[in-house]
């Protein structure tokens, strides 16, 4: 980033390790220097045990380092002090969407947060809604929140923190165990989310998901072996590979066309980007006609 | 009722829970389902289509409320079935199995099923060796305790546990979820391999299609308790109508056989695979479609 703008999370020399269950401390974490701006997507991605779940869960004060220090705004996550401030500005979507859910209706389960904070009733009201909205689920107020599919159960779970007019949003694995359908309307709710100015920061496995990102970190033992932007990290495919990490479909397949497909800007990460690519080099060497009339979606055998 | 070949039957199964109060939910509305020997079959459907309840009914944790069973000739329906030789010939992968591991040492939770059957010592020790190496876990993990092996290392742990029974026929829900890249790719080529024998079959429910399109020959689609599209994998997997229909998604090979169609290029047929999709693009380039 190279906005002068105030980073919203700032951790900064931060270590960390899991004592306990072993003879020796577990080192999760060895100086993670990383910093979050408003309205930036962030994906983290590492193979298992990476520490990328760690991570997150220093940056709303769930963990707190042993070495190093965390800042959300102002407020060191070393001081109880700040701790409502930063669970407020900072929630947390987690995998399993029953494990978060605390009310029985879906209003009230939303309104939980911010009445423990002593908001008004009419405002509390304007803020259920307001969540609600933003995550597609007006009209499901009364519902059981229990009878939600997993998808909403995880859009629920979003609106909840919203309710608290949160800055930054971080989802743990939060797609891993959705459908297809319910795992792109939660993907499509993170990118409106940034374009509101939230920060996003989530953790997968997923590449394609994290191809979406604005900025990808890439963790592996605790460090920060790569970042940037998604072209530009899954560009180094046998760096990934190296690490237990794989690229986007799309690009390994262009990867492994490399040489016969000469990418004219930057390699693809999308399954468009990757059939442009294609396109453009036939009709470059005019085994296509160069104004083929489109046909119109959808109309094939 | 079954050619030689077949190893599990469903018929018009149905199945609701909490039957016979206010509560109830039906579940499956009458599925029928082939299983024949040396196939691997796909199953998916949105979450909520009855994926896990119909997998349950194929080792008799679930009896047929309505239809019939038929695993390895024998009927679910039937009381007097030995159930255990069952559950030991057709070995159930829960998702997330790692979370029910419940031995402190590695090795004693794969031994439990093979213990538990009566076996020797030195043949317990032969059937975990076994377990553990074709899972692509060293036999030295064995005295480790489970809380300290990775997610990836537990969740082939309890996949040694169940194969340590030698079962014919392995039912497996959602099992490469959570998992990353490398844990995935190499539990995807075990399954692949394991398949290979023509004596035994896979059932695999998901809604990653790109597992299902690496690994099925067969595939069914499954939406609201009731099959909505069945056959060849390539054949089910090519419907985008049905498939974007049931919430799902199209493999990334498919969908891109079908971006390069909608610029006109000529690309006759969906290529199911990665390496599938990479030739179609060698031979457009090369101009000699």
């Amino acid at each position: 980033m190279t906005t002068a703008r105030a980073p919203l999370i700032r951790a900064e020399g931060l270590y960390y390790s899991y004592v306990g269950g072993t003879p020796e401390p577990v080192p999760a974490l060895r100086g993670i220097d990383l910093r979050i701006h408003p309205g930036e997507y962030v994906a983290v991605v590492g193979a298992n045990g990476s520490g990328k779940s760690t991570l997150l869960r220093h940056f709303n004060a769930l963990l707190q380092p042993d070495a190093g220090n965390v800042w959300v705004h102002e407020w060191n996550t070393r001081e109880a002090v700040h701790l409502r401030s930063i669970r407020s500005s900072v929630g947390m979507v987690f995998q399993v969407p029953d494990a978060q859910i605390v009310a029985s209706t879906v209003e009230e389960d939303v309104a939980f947060g911010p009445e423990n904070l002593g908001i008004e009733p009419e405002a509390l009201q304007v803020r259920v809604r307001e969540a609600l909205d933003a995550v597609g689920l007006t009209g499901y107020e009364e519902r059981a929140s229990h009878a939600l599919s997993a998808g909403q159960k995880q859009r629920l779970a979003i609106a909840a923190a919203l309710a608290m007019h949160p800055r930054c949003i971080l989802f743990d694995e939060a797609t891993s165990v959705l459908d297809p359908q319910g795992r792109l309307q939660l993907l499509n709710t993170m990118q409106a989310l940034c374009s509101q100015g939230l920060a996003v920061v989530t953790v997968t496995h997923d590449m394609t998901e994290a191809a979406r990102a604005h900025r990808v970190v890439v963790l592996h033992n605790g460090e920060i072996a790569m970042q940037g932007d998604p072209r530009s990290v899954f560009a180094q495919e046998n760096h990934l590979l190296a690490l237990g990490l794989e690229t986007p479909a799309p690009t390994h397949i262009a990867h492994r066309l490399a040489g016969r497909l000469p990418f004219s800007s930057q390699i693809p990460v999308t399954v468009e980007e990757l059939a442009d690519e294609v396109a453009g080099q036939l009709k470059l060497h005019g085994q296509i006609p160069q104004s083929n009339p489109m046909q119109p979606g959808g109309a094939y055998p | 009722m079954s050619q030689p070949d077949t190893l599990i039957s469903v018929q018009d199964l149905a199945h609701t829970y909490l039957r016979g109060t206010p509560f109830e939910v039906p579940s499956l509305r009458g599925v029928s389902l082939t299983v024949a020997a040396g196939r691997t079959v796909g199953l998916v459907g949105p979450t909520g289509s009855g994926k896990s309840t119909l997998l349950q009914h194929l080792n008799g944790l679930l009896r047929p409320q309505e239809g019939t069973v038929h695993v390895l000739g024998d009927s679910l329906t039937d009381p007097s079935i030995n159930i255990r030789d069952i559950r030991q010939r057709v070995g159930l992968v829960f998702q997330n199995p790692e979370d029910q591991l419940f031995e402190p040492y590695a090795g004693d939770d794969v031994a439990f099923g093979p213990r538990a059957l009566g076996l020797e010592r030195d043949q317990v020790r032969e059937r975990v060796r076994q377990a553990m190496e074709a899972v692509g876990l060293s036999f030295d993990l064995k005295d480790r305790l489970t809380s300290q092996l990775s997610q990836g290392e537990r969740r082939r742990l309890a996949l040694a546990g169940v194969l340590a029974l030698e079962p014919q026929i392995l039912v497996l829900d959602e099992p490469t979820a959570g998992l990353d890249p490398l844990g995935r790719r190499s539990l995807l080529d075990f399954l692949s391999s394991w398949a290979s024998d023509a004596k035994r079959a896979i059932v695999l429910a998901t809604h990653n299609m790109e597992d299902i399109a690496l690994l099925s020959d067969d595939v069914y689609v499954l939406v609201a308790g009731k099959i909505v599209l069945s056959g060849p994998a390539r054949t089910v997997l090519q419907n985008a109508d049905v498939l974007l229909q049931s919430s799902l998604s199209l493999p990334v090979s498919v969908e891109l056989s079908r971006q390069l169609r909608r610029r006109g290029l000529p690309v006759s047929t969906d290529s199911l695979t990665m390496d599938e999709a990479t030739r179609q693009i060698e031979v457009l380039l090369r101009g000699d479609s």
